[in-house]
């Protein structure tokens, strides 16, 4: 709380306008075919758009390792669910 | 001579990784049903895309705008209570639960269409459609079901906040002071909030303790309302992943 550097208003704004930049480029997107690869581009789009809020909104820039530690674990929990489920669907 | 002493049982951080610890578990519960649609996904490509084709891209995009805006008012909301600037604070918390029913209520309009098409879960028109399609749906209607469940938990928390926020400090209790006595406040550190010393006005004590309180209340108050602010944007984080997912990759 106190410890935490004050964040600027202006600060926060920049951050909405690059996500509502984001979203227009992700639904402009959808027009170009970029074939398979524009599913890839979309979760790639979502991931900066993800960061960005969790970085600024929910101040993960200001916190310490032991938030910074346990969310890289939570993430790749998930990211290993996700490659073993693959490695086992994709070669039934 | 005797000195009335209470400790503060106050763990801020505590209270806020509490919190994150819970959201993991919520990531890992979303994460899951994530996993479901990417597998499907790759089995039956075709029918994902067409199947997301139908579905209304303008009125995703608009929900999609509203809550990224409720994330820029939540925030506001508790950098504003930070500066000390209670009533901004809860104007900000006000325009967050409004856009958060406005997110609902447009959902409510999307389901409703779609309903009144015939396309729902065991409808007869969904299994006249393939086997893909079918499953595209039930998952649309599982992941934004259970996302807009999340968004009403997060209103009704905001509205507790915004209750708390706007109603004056509770004076909570008022410390026996012993006459002639002093008093003091200290944190669980064993820090000192606040002392007097002994042998001064008793009365003057008892308002230096219930301002005190005051401080104490403000402060708890900030540490619930940036809770309720990481929940909500963490069900904004699901939604920017939900978006393109459902009403994109056609």
């Amino acid at each position: 709380m106190s410890d935490k550097p004050a964040i600027s208003y202006g600060r926060y704004l920049t951050i909405w306008l690059a996500l509502l930049v984001l979203t227009a480029v992700t639904i402009t997107a959808v027009g170009i075919q970029f074939g398979r690869w524009s599913v890839f581009a979309a979760i790639a789009i979502a991931a900066v758009k993800g960061t960005l809020v969790l970085f600024y909104f929910m101040h993960l820039r200001y916190e310490g390792a032991l938030i910074r530690i346990t969310l890289s674990l939570a993430v790749l929990t998930l990211a290993v669910i996700m490659v073993l489920t693959f490695a086992d669907v994709s070669f039934r | 001579m005797s000195t009335a002493a209470i400790t503060e049982h106050r763990d801020p951080f505590g209270a806020k990784f509490g919190m994150w610890l819970f959201l993991f578990t919520e990531m890992i519960l979303f994460g899951g049903i994530f996993l479901l649609y990417a597998v499907y996904r790759s089995t039956f490509a075709a029918d994902f895309h067409f199947a997301a084709g139908t579905l209304n891209r303008l009125i995703g995009g608009l929900n999609t705008l509203i809550l990224l805006t409720s994330s820029l008012t939540m925030v506001l909301s508790i950098a504003t209570l930070e500066r000390g600037r209670r009533r901004a604070s809860g104007w900000f918390l006000l325009a967050t639960i409004v856009l958060g029913l406005a997110f609902l209520v447009i959902k409510g309009f999307e389901w409703t269409a779609k309903i009144h098409h015939g396309i729902f879960p065991g409808s007869e028109e969904v299994l006249d459609h393939t086997a893909g399609e079918n499953i595209f749906y039930g998952l649309y209607y599982a992941m934004t079901g259970l996302h807009a469940l999340h968004v009403i938990v997060g209103l009704a928390i905001l509205a507790i906040m915004w209750v708390g926020l706007v109603r004056a400090p509770r004076r909570r209790r008022r410390l026996p002071i012993p006459p002639g006595g002093g008093a003091t406040l200290s944190s669980p550190g064993g820090q000192t909030l606040w002392s007097q010393p002994p042998g001064d006005d008793a009365e003057a004590i008892e308002i230096a303790l219930v301002y005190a309180d005051d401080a104490a209340d403000r402060e708890a108050r900030a540490v619930k309302l940036e809770n309720a602010g990481l929940y909500w944007h963490l069900v904004d984080v699901i939604w920017i992943f939900l978006f393109p997912l459902l009403y994109l990759v056609s």
